[in-house]
């Protein structure tokens, strides 16, 4: 049962959202979620749903596995759109049934918020979670934020620490899985009961798994010395990541998106919020 | 002038004076550069601590050790000199999952030469190297959760290799294993030893493995107990039992046959001797 997680959501392919560089990529994202914020009017709305759709053609990403990515946010977006049909005030009035008013405004700004969610999630999934591999996106993590060393901020540690984490994430998940099918063996129900009965049948669990956690450390980080780490500085590294042509192309794309939504909004201010 | 050598190496984990409880005591110990030493003895006798104390994890509380006529043990000794040491003395660990570092095999591989510095083109070319010597190259871009425990210590071996060191330490790296995974990383130390001249200390307490060293150290109770090649080791299985140690199956079947009166030699390690002394006697 535990086996099944799958580790992030990458999947491996070679498009060329793949074949980019972390480090544009990230920078890609924040491009992208700033052009979503900026965007306030029908047509600004309209482009960005052209624009996702095409990234989402290009990175040869499923639309089933897109739409299964979505699903889990179906209540939030659900909420969002009834909230915001319910208490929106508006000039024209559409229903009027006792206390319930529903106005155009409302029921439009609901469908640019669905629109808003929809393709923030769908659009940073393609560009960033789907198509780059955890390792390259703490290695991207890491260069990317390379400056922020001069201020003494532990880039590197916080890189090496989510490198363990990924590492260790089977190892631990195994190690759960052997824990509880030892506990089973003893007679252990972790399936019925009530909610806090079954909490409780969790911390047999959670101790072992602790502990263990802690040796594991405590070895990782003897074998680490044994192999000279010592801390990011003096660190070469086996794979240089290096920006091509591509990656400043497509960056100066998005750059191009965010002014084109702003002049969008300017010249097409259809029902402008 | 000896690999390493160590002079009254004395040392305890507890350094206040009402639990010290030295596990290593006196020690005296030269290895020569090259060989193959299998060092032995039952849990807690101190093994893994004298393995501890060559790449500077422990440092002993009296006594000097030399590494390459090189005193570890003077006060002046700096940071670097320490990367020095641990880039010249690998050490392979017993469990298998709890030395590898990165998401994928090459650059778990790439980790230490990575963190000593070394140039990009150099560290995938000492990558590829150390695949190949384990025999790994087609796992290269495989996390490290799909491999089998004996694949997993043999890609920690490699990640050694890659730190090109004069001697390697394996810390018990086959106990966790099943058979099969221990004949691999067998073979594997046994190569480097043979092919690339690398300094093993094997620590184990699988007394078929210590058949396989050109010298065997047996330690009890943090002192060196016997030190001699294996025939020579082996054959005092009276003292080796008394210290709660095996010998190999043909030894003691060999010494229960001469405790009988039989004229047979104890020193017989492999089966095959075995069964030919066997044969004649049975003709």
């Amino acid at each position: 049962m535990l086996k099944d997680i799958t580790l992030g959501q990458f999947f491996p392919g070679d498009s060329i959202l793949h074949k980019l560089d972390p480090r544009t990529k990230i920078i890609l994202t924040l491009l992208y979620i700033t052009s979503i914020f900026l965007a306030t009017s029908v047509s600004g709305y309209i482009y960005i749903m052209l624009y996702t759709g095409l990234l989402v053609f290009i990175s040869r990403i499923p639309i089933k596995i897109i739409v299964k990515g979505l699903r889990p946010l179906i209540v939030i977006i659900a909420f969002t759109a009834i909230i915001n049909i319910l208490w929106t005030k508006g000039e024209v009035l559409m229903v009027d049934f006792y206390f319930i008013n529903i106005y155009l405004e409302g029921i439009m700004y609901a469908l640019l918020m669905i629109i808003r969610i929809t393709s923030l999630l769908a659009g940073t999934s393609v560009i960033l979670t789907y198509t780059t591999s955890p390792i390259a996106l703490t290695d991207g993590l890491e260069r990317l934020l390379a400056p922020l060393k001069s201020i003494h901020l532990p880039v590197h540690e916080f890189a090496m620490m989510m490198t363990i984490a990924l590492r260790f994430i089977p190892t631990l998940i195994e190690e759960t899985d052997k824990i509880m099918n030892a506990q089973k063996a003893r007679g252990a129900d972790f399936s019925t009961g009530s909610l806090t009965k079954r909490a409780k049948a969790l911390i047999p669990i959670l101790i072992p798994l602790f502990i263990s956690a802690f040796r594991r450390a405590d070895e990782l980080s003897t074998a680490m010395e044994c192999r000279c780490y010592r801390g990011g500085d003096n660190r070469t590294r086996m794979t240089v990541l290096r920006m091509r042509p591509a990656d400043f192309i497509t960056i100066a794309l998005l750059a191009m998106s965010c002014i084109i939504t702003i002049l969008l909004n300017i010249n097409f201010p259809i029902y402008k919020i | 002038m000896a690999f390493i050598k160590m002079e009254n190496v004395s040392f305890s984990y507890d350094n206040d004076t009402l639990h010290d409880i030295p596990v290593i005591k006196n020690i005296n110990l030269e290895i020569e550069k090259g060989s193959f030493v299998a060092i032995l003895g039952h849990n807690g006798s101190g093994k893994s601590t004298l393995a501890k104390l060559l790449n500077f994890i422990l440092t002993p509380n009296s006594g000097k050790i030399y590494i390459n006529g090189r005193d570890i043990t003077s006060p002046d000794i700096t940071e670097n000199d320490v990367f020095e040491i641990r880039r010249d003395i690998g050490m392979v660990f017993q469990n298998p999952d709890n030395q590898l570092v990165a998401t994928i095999i090459e650059e778990d591989i790439a980790f230490g030469p990575e963190n000593m510095g070394v140039e990009s083109s150099e560290i995938r070319r000492r990558v590829d190297d150390a695949l190949a010597v384990v025999g790994m190259s087609k796992y290269a871009r495989h996390s490290p959760h799909q491999l089998s425990g004996g694949q997993k210590q043999r890609i920690a071996i490699a990640g050694i290799i890659a730190m090109l060191p004069e001697c390697i330490i394996f810390d018990e790296s086959t106990s966790m294993l099943d058979p099969s995974g221990r004949h691999e990383v067998m073979n594997t130390i046994e190569m480097l030893n043979r092919e690339r001249n690398i300094t093993v200390l094997h620590i184990t307490h699988i007394m078929n493995e210590a058949v396989r060293a050109d010298r065997v150290i047996v330690i009890n109770d943090g002192e060196i107990f016997l030190d001699g090649t294996p025939s020579e080791v082996f054959s005092n299985v009276a003292e080796l039992q008394s210290v709660g140690l095996d010998v190999p199956q043909v030894t003691e079947l060999m010494f229960e046959i001469s405790k009988d009166g039989i004229d047979v030699p104890i020193n017989i390690l492999d089966e095959k001797s075995c069964a030919d002394i066997l044969e004649k006697l049975l003709r």
